[in-house]
């Protein structure tokens, strides 16, 4: 009986399944009070990073204009930008209950957000090698986990929304799957507003 | 009977009920026994540092003793006591005020309770596993850093895992009353209590993180070799002072909103007089949570700062006095000309308001930065501190156990000890603190383990010593009272201070698990007032009695904080004895295993999360055969 309030027949599929629910209302509006919290958490950390930020131990330690190439910085960006306008088009489908169309967006979301991860992994092994490790000086503190919580936002943005193409590939779009569809996304779309904010005051500030 | 009522046979039966409730009403219990279980640890930690402070030069406590025991009373008082006694009753309280049959979040709020829970266990197990966090509740990172053994690891891993919590409950509660407001019951008709909580809630989001953030620099730096705290690595302590405040600050807003919410109930309900300047009051609460950000270098003017962030600093918290004036005008409003009651819970409500104005005006004196510079680090601090926190925030505790004890338990307290609770803890409470702003004016510094014979200090410590033990006695008292209360079970019904107005007094007693046979309809501030006045003193229904839906019980939030509990004692360990850990911890044994502990507790709450995505947990359906059952039920036990 409970099953059934969520599966709605296709003339009746609401303009945003997403919040046609209480629970999908709920969820929406909580969702957003978190991402407020998420911004805070943030903020704390770029306000660490910019103090830190020339603080090394002795002047043979690498800072930033050192260390960062532009050119993988926006790489890294294309493909983070990308994956949000993809996640985009899988709500666009999931409004237009179009189930197969959503489910292979969220999966260009994955490979675009995987991508992004693989560089940021390479970025992260070339600077170990250079000697800026999370051990070496309070400015590699401040630069990997700064980075480092953006990089396991990703990783966690990458398994839930693999994790729900998974689980609804069996039970199909309702509004029950529908909001959780739609809360991934808003989570992918504040990792990416972080990573502009990343990409400005770290690597653009930082190579100026 | 549904499935949630059904199984009630058994101790453990019971407890299992507990574990895996998602029920607001049983959280608030759980929080209520809990948070009073550390409420009466602090305590103890507070008595045993009255009795070393008694005497000149006393040995009942080592130096380095005392030093963990003020660090644990404060940490257990603020985040394990009254933080989660708030909880309880914002869980007792907020959804029946607002028409609901249940928070937002059920999963969540049964998540909240357990990371608390299990959080304030691994704090408080440092005792056993070679000593408690000894660095102050505020753990400065200068200090902090430099303490040996694992204590400080307690402290930062401990409050990580119960904030986590504590922000949890904090998005639960902003959402419940945003979505989940009953017909007609708009924001400006909400009851203060409810009011209260969502500014709180705010305040929980915006504030906790910087704690987070804190406490994981914290735990980086001393169990990962990180260097934020580290000053030869380049690394600066002044940016824990900021992020600890940042939070530090807000929490207290956080601790009396919520108070002043209890109080404003109860002057209204034992006065029976509608809130004077209810508009006025939402907006002064706002206000508050939106100065509470504004204010948290005060508590750093002599780290050097500068003339400019101090005057802007100092400027700001003297302008927090103006919408907590606004308050206190309005209580005494409230009162004036009312038919009062002198309730125990009004007896709380009418101490409050000279005791907490006390430690405001103390409070105004400190925001003067430069007359800070001689009142900071002395008991003028601790005088005041407390004087907001007890005389705010443990009268509303105290005056909400007895004011919603009925409407948890179905039972009342009794009055009479209840009065003398209150008189014991009332004289005992001046008599501890007052006497301690005269001590920090005369020079006596704070968080000093013992002092000299012949400074002056000595029959004022003594006074101070003995108010604890009142304290201590009518908490004593309280104990026996609700011991009785239990063992007597003797039942209430409905409204049973005869003047409720808001709509948690129009339920029957006990809630039904579901709060509202029918949602019901509100049709002005204090809504069950207006229909003992205007109606026939029953809540109009907003809808047609039929089935509803409602959530099923889980287990899976007690295993989640277990894993992040188990995990927490594979990132203590990790760090102790390696070649490139700090001081503190590089000589202690090798723990090789302390990374698997961490790996594998990680992995039980993430292969929890991943259960709970993967399986569609729908609720299940109350008929409304039952509820009409139940009705009927009802309506027998009135007759």
């Amino acid at each position: 009986m409970a099953e059934m309030k969520y599966n709605v027949p296709n003339e009746q599929w609401p303009e945003h399944p997403e919040t046609a629910t209480l629970e999908g209302k709920n969820k929406f509006v909580g969702f957003w009070t978190f991402l407020g919290g998420e911004t805070v958490l943030f903020a704390s950390l770029f306000a660490t990073y910019l103090a830190l930020k020339d603080s090394v131990p002795s002047s043979d330690h690498m800072l930033a204009a050192d260390l960062f190439h532009l050119e993988l910085a926006f790489v890294m960006t294309m493909l983070l930008l990308t994956s949000s306008l993809t996640s985009v088009y899988a709500v666009y489908h999931m409004r237009n209950n179009n189930f197969s169309k959503m489910q292979l967006w969220l999966a260009i979301t994955v490979l675009l957000g995987a991508g992004f991860l693989a560089l940021e992994i390479y970025e992260f092994y070339e600077y170990v090698h250079l000697g800026h490790t999370f051990r070496s000086s309070a400015f590699g503190s401040a630069f990997y986990i700064l980075i480092g919580t953006h990089g396991f936002h990703v990783i966690i943005g990458l398994i839930w929304i693999t994790g729900l193409i998974i689980r609804n590939a069996t039970r199909g779009l309702s509004v029950y799957t529908a909001a959780k569809v739609n809360t991934a996304a808003l989570y992918w779309h504040f990792i990416d507003v972080v990573w502009v904010f990343i990409f400005t005051i770290v690597y653009l500030l930082g190579v100026i | 009977m549904s499935q949630a009522t059904a199984k009630k046979n058994g101790v453990w039966a019971t407890i299992w009920e507990y574990m895996t409730t998602v029920d607001h009403k049983k959280i608030a219990i759980l929080y209520l026994i809990a948070g009073g279980f550390f409420f009466v640890l602090g305590g103890i930690e507070a008595m045993l540092i009255r009795i070393q402070l008694a005497v000149p030069n006393n040995d009942f406590l080592s130096a380095g003793l005392f030093n963990e025991v003020i660090t644990m009373h404060g940490t257990t008082m603020i985040f394990l006591a009254a933080m989660p006694l708030l909880f309880a009753f914002m869980n007792a309280t907020v959804p029946l005020q607002i028409g609901a049959r249940d928070v937002a979040f059920p999963f969540l709020n049964s998540l909240g309770v357990w990371l608390f829970i299990f959080g304030g266990i691994f704090l408080n197990l440092s005792w056993f596993l070679g000593g408690a966090p000894d660095a102050g509740w505020t753990s400065y990172a200068s200090l902090s850093i430099a303490s040996p053994g694992h204590g400080v690891d307690f402290y930062a891993l401990g409050l990580q895992v119960s904030g986590a919590g504590t922000l949890i409950s904090g998005i639960n509660f902003v959402t419940t009353i945003i979505t989940m407001r009953a017909p007609g019951m708009t924001y400006m008709r909400m009851p203060l209590m409810t009011w209260t909580t969502l500014v709180a809630g705010v305040l929980i989001v915006f504030a906790f993180p910087p704690l987070t953030v804190g406490l994981f620099l914290l735990i980086f730096d001393r169990m990962f070799g990180s260097n934020f705290f580290i000053v030869e690595a380049g690394g600066n302590t002044i940016i824990w002072e900021h992020l600890f405040w940042i939070f530090g600050h807000p929490e207290v807003y956080i601790l009396i909103l919520p108070a002043f919410g209890i109080f404003s109930e109860i002057f209204s309900t034992f006065a029976r007089k509608r809130l004077f300047g209810y508009s006025a009051m939402v907006f002064a609460t706002v206000l508050i949570g939106f100065f509470g950000f504004m204010v948290w270098a005060h508590h750093m003017f002599t780290v050097g700062l500068g003339p400019t962030a101090n005057a802007i600093f100092a400027l700001a918290t003297m302008a927090i006095a103006v919408p907590t004036g606004i308050k206190i005008f309005n209580w005494i409003f409230t009162i004036w000309g009312g038919s009062i009651e002198f309730t125990t819970p009004m007896l709380y409500a009418l101490a409050f308001i000279p005791s907490f104005v006390m430690g405001g005006v103390t409070g105004i004196m400190q925001a003067v930065a430069p007359a800070d510079y001689q009142y900071h680090d002395s008991y003028f601090i601790v005088a005041h501190f407390h004087y907001v926190i007890v005389g705010g925030v443990v009268f509303a505790l105290l005056a909400g156990l007895h004011y919603y004890w009925p409407l948890m338990f179905a039972t009342m307290l009794s009055e009479k000890l209840g009065k003398i609770t209150f008189w014991l803890f009332f004289i005992g409470f001046h008599m501890t603190f007052l006497i301690q702003h005269f001590l920090g004016l005369w020079g006596m510094p704070r968080r000093v383990f013992t002092y000299l014979d012949g400074q002056g200090y000595n029959a004022a410590n003594m006074i101070s010593s003995l108010g604890a033990g009142l304290m201590a006695l009518g908490v004593i008292v309280l104990v026996i009272n609700i011991i009785i209360t239990v063992a007597k079970n003797q039942k209430v019904g409905r409204d049973p201070w005869g003047d409720g107005r808001t709509l948690e007094w129009s339920l029957p007693l006990p809630v039904p698990y579901y709060n509202f046979a029918q949602i019901p309809l509100v049709r002005g501030l204090d809504a069950f007032w207006i229909e003992k006045k205007e109606g026939n003193g029953e809540m109009l229904p907003a809808e047609s009695l039929d089935d509803f839906h409602m959530p099923n019980n889980s287990i899976i939030p007690f295993v989640m904080s277990l894993g992040l509990f188990v995990a927490s004692f594979g990132a203590l360990y990790f760090a102790s004895g390696k070649e490139w850990a700090i001081d503190a911890v590089a000589d202690l044994p090798v723990r090789p295993w302390a990374f698997w502990v961490l790996v594998i507790g990680l992995a039980i709450t993430f292969i929890s999360m991943i259960t709970r995505s993967f399986k569609d947990d729908l609720g299940y359906y109350v008929t409304k055969e039952e509820v009409l059952r139940d009705l009927e039920e009802q309506e027998r036990g009135a007759k």
